[in-house]
């Protein structure tokens, strides 16, 4: 059964493999693209073209970069040739040596692959009309509100079972790659909009991982917890589940980043001089805003959420006051696992969807969590927009490189002066 | 399919470098979490410490002081101090930052820190800011600094040695390597019969009775973290003269997991447990790559279904369910005692 599932879901997500060698002629120029994104991680820059002019100024031919940032044009003969790159095409990226454009003079040596080098400096941030720290706490809440909805499944499921899940980042990365297919694989697009198939997308990742988080809950932890395996145990079991499904990640998506198709819009749209924002953004921020909100109403007013309130609060309490504690567990996983994925949808609209990006997000959860409390719930909202606005926010002091140090330096110092967390009692830290 | 190279690889496995380092790094998270019951999940940048103690002391910061101060330290010399550094120095500093905020903490909050501080470390060492660059060299690492080791070696670099398994370089590197894990073996051997190692035992079986009988729990749980780090620096320094780089990337959070499925594969809280489980854990997973790769090259998994590049990933997803059905199903290891060491909760 477990088995099954893993097949199912390896065969759902069977798609952009590795590419097949070509015929390759002779001589060829060509090149890969590449530069670094916001997180400073190196990423492949699609849809850039390139045109290939010979010693007498005559267009050899153009080509155009695919998804791992590849470009390659078919030569007739050896010589000498000039490359230029259309600077339209670069998407925000900007080049590091403007005056190498066109590249001139590349030497072609016969049945050699020429390959060319167009380094990118760092993306352009039009800043013209923002105030940087302003611009920042913005962009803070952004990601706070994304790790947010990732952490809080996080959080309850460590309230109600005990369990760290090392394993959450990769619903993340589930979430955002079922989006991923439907949006850019499929084009699964109607009313001739390319945002319905983002929509739909973002709807099938939030109830498939849903539904996976679940039957995790029944074919592993449930069963886990029935043998009355300790808790050591079972974090180590979510350790080797992660690496598990990260390769499997790897294995089927391949190295590359992923771009949802509307990551090149551009527009951005001004608030009163003070900062800019992306229409994207502003979609993420809304709509993450009412998502959390709605999360929020859920555990206050429900029976459910009241009932995983009390369960994360205190277990024996709540099953001896008639709380079916098995069946909260179900719907936290559930719940948990189904907001990670639709955060995860939005975590790869802000920057891209590759492998590893939940595995890298689930430490900024952590951060977030344990400045909130662990195992609270409230404490993982707020936590996670703190954690997300100081991550931002330190670009101001020290490298943007380096500015996930910050929030794991914050977190390491909130475990000194408060180590139960804001909003967490002291007796769970024991 | 050539079985030669498939069984070469096997044996490089089991006694090769993988082995040496992944055990050295298995021995310091055993005496951490098998003997004391610390959730160390950063072994990683203890290794790292190691690696990049000895690289910085030879590449950057010792031509860097002889510049600065006139002095006149010769590669031997700054050779020699780099391993004390990447020894000694780096280790206990990690080590006390890791601890300082998280001994008096449950279990699980030590395993999310010691996280954040491996990756803090490599974020940093990484990162292309001029300012560090000039010490790290970045995501490139650094080069140049095992001249010294491999000038002692009495091996012939042209020829190969033990059935034709290494190289004079490999063999030189490789015979050191389990000398210095004899070594460490034993320390540890001693330090676990002695009245200290009964402590940390005590400690990983009831921290407050251990208490009680007013023995500093605190106290004990930070050396055991400092000796275990020194342990997995030593380690990480064999690995970066093998490969003769430190990089960054090398000393991934993953890499800590792979340490942890050598020590519970072997059995966590047995001192020679982390030893064959990393040997075990090299052959397997050398066997199989070899084997998945002669089957690949000679079309016997057709393309479809997997490409070279891919077969070092599938080495990953069997660790990765490996570590996940050993934790469910025998927590003890192979040779763990269910009474003594069953990954407890404490």
């Amino acid at each position: 059964m477990f088995l099954a599932a893993i097949a199912a879901l390896m065969a759902f997500l069977s798609f952009g493999g590795p590419v097949a060698a070509q015929d390759d002629p002779a001589e060829t120029v060509g090149g890969r693209l590449r530069a670094e994104d916001d997180a400073g991680d190196k990423i492949f820059v699609e849809g850039v073209e390139f045109t290939v002019f010979d010693v007498d100024g005559n267009e050899v031919g153009t080509a155009t970069t695919d998804a791992d940032g590849v470009w390659l044009v078919p030569l007739l003969t050896s010589g000498v040739y000039s490359v230029e790159l259309n600077v339209d095409t670069l998407q925000g990226f900007e080049l590091r040596n403007p005056e190498n454009n066109p590249l001139t003079g590349v030497e072609v040596q016969p049945n050699t692959n020429k390959n060319t080098l167009f380094p990118l400096g760092e993306r352009v941030i039009e800043e013209s009309n923002s105030i940087r720290p302003i611009q920042l706490f913005v962009d803070g809440i952004k990601l706070g509100m994304i790790i947010a909805m990732c952490a809080i499944g996080l959080s309850l499921i460590y309230g109600t079972t005990g369990l760290t899940n090392f394993a959450h980042g990769e619903m993340v990365t589930l979430g955002a790659m079922i989006g991923f297919v439907f949006h850019v694989t499929w084009q699964f697009d109607f009313l001739g909009s390319w945002m319905t198939s983002l929509v739909f997308g973002a709807v099938m990742a939030t109830v498939i991982t849903g539904a996976i988080g679940g039957l995790f809950n029944e074919l592993v932890w449930k069963r886990l917890r029935n043998r009355g395996a300790s808790l050591i145990s079972a974090l180590v079991v979510s350790i080797g589940l992660s690496i598990f499904f990260r390769y499997i990640f790897l294995y089927q998506f391949g190295g590359r980043a992923g771009f949802y198709r509307d990551y090149r819009i551009g527009s951005q749209v001004e608030f009163f001089g003070l900062f800019t924002m992306l229409r994207k953004d502003i979609f993420i921020v809304v709509f993450g805003g009412l998502i959390l909100v709605g999360v929020a109403t859920g555990l206050r007013k429900t029976r459910v959420g009241k009932a995983m309130r009390a369960v994360a609060d205190n277990r024996d309490l709540a099953e001896s006051s008639g709380i079916d504690v098995e069946q909260v567990i179900k719907y936290v996983w559930i719940v948990g696992s189904a907001l990670a994925g639709l955060g995860g949808v939005l975590f790869g609209l802000t920057e891209n969807v590759n492998w590893e990006m939940g595995f890298r997000l689930l430490l900024l959860m952590f951060a977030g969590v344990t400045l909130g409390g662990l195992g609270t719930a409230y404490g993982a909202l707020l936590g996670s927009l703190i954690a997300g606005i100081f991550i931002q926010m330190s670009t101001l002091l020290i490298p943007g490189d380096m500015k996930n140090v910050g929030a794991l330096l914050a977190l390491i110092i909130i475990l000194l002066v408060r180590p139960q967390g804001l909003l967490g009692r002291p007796d769970r830290i024991g | 399919m050539d079985w030669v190279s498939i069984i070469e690889s096997l044996f490089r496995g089991l006694i090769g470098e993988s082995f040496i380092f992944f055990a050295l790094a298995a021995i310091g998270l055993n005496l951490h979490f098998g003997f004391t019951g610390l959730l160390n999940f950063g072994q990683a940048v203890f290794m790292a410490a190691g690696a990049y103690g000895l690289a910085m002391m030879v590449a950057t910061i010792g031509p860097a002081a002889n510049r600065n101060f006139g002095w006149d330290l010769s590669e031997s010399t700054l050779f020699w101090l780099g391993i004390f550094v990447g020894v000694i120095v780096f280790p206990v500093i990690f080590a006390l930052v890791m601890g300082i905020p998280t001994l008096r903490l449950r279990a699980d909050y030590l395993a999310i820190v010691t996280i954040a501080v491996a990756e803090i470390f490599r974020i940093v060492v990484r990162s292309p800011t001029p300012g560090i660059k000039k010490w790290t060299n970045s995501s490139d690492g650094l080069t140049g600094f095992s001249g010294t080791f491999y000038d002692m070696s009495p091996f012939g670099t042209q020829d190969r040695y033990l059935f034709n398994l290494f190289t004079g370089n490999q063999m030189f590197l490789v015979m050191v390597g389990w000398v210095v894990l004899a070594i460490v073996a034993t320390i540890c051997w001693l330090l676990i019969r002695s009245p200290w190692g009964r402590v940390l035992k005590a400690i990983r079986e009831d921290e407050d009775a251990a208490r009680s009988l007013g023995k500093n729990a605190y106290a004990y749980k930070m050396q055991a973290l400092i000796i275990g780090g020194i342990f997995g620096a030593i380690g990480g320094m064999i690995r970066a003269i093998g490969f003769s780089v430190a990089q960054p990337d090398n000393f991934i959070t993953d890499v800590t997991f792979f340490v942890w499925v050598a020590l519970i594969l072997g059995g966590a809280g047995k001192v020679l447990a982390p030893i064959v489980g990393a040997s075990l854990l090299y052959g397997l997973l050398n066997f199989s790559d070899t084997f998945l790769r002669q089957g690949v090259s000679n079309d016997l998994i057709p393309d479809s279904l997997m490409t070279g590049t891919q077969v070092g990933q599938v080495r990953f997803m069997i660790m990765g369910l490996g570590l996940a059905l050993l934790a469910a199903f025998r927590p003890q290891g192979i040779f763990g005692n269910k009474e003594e060491m069953a990954l407890d909760d404490r």
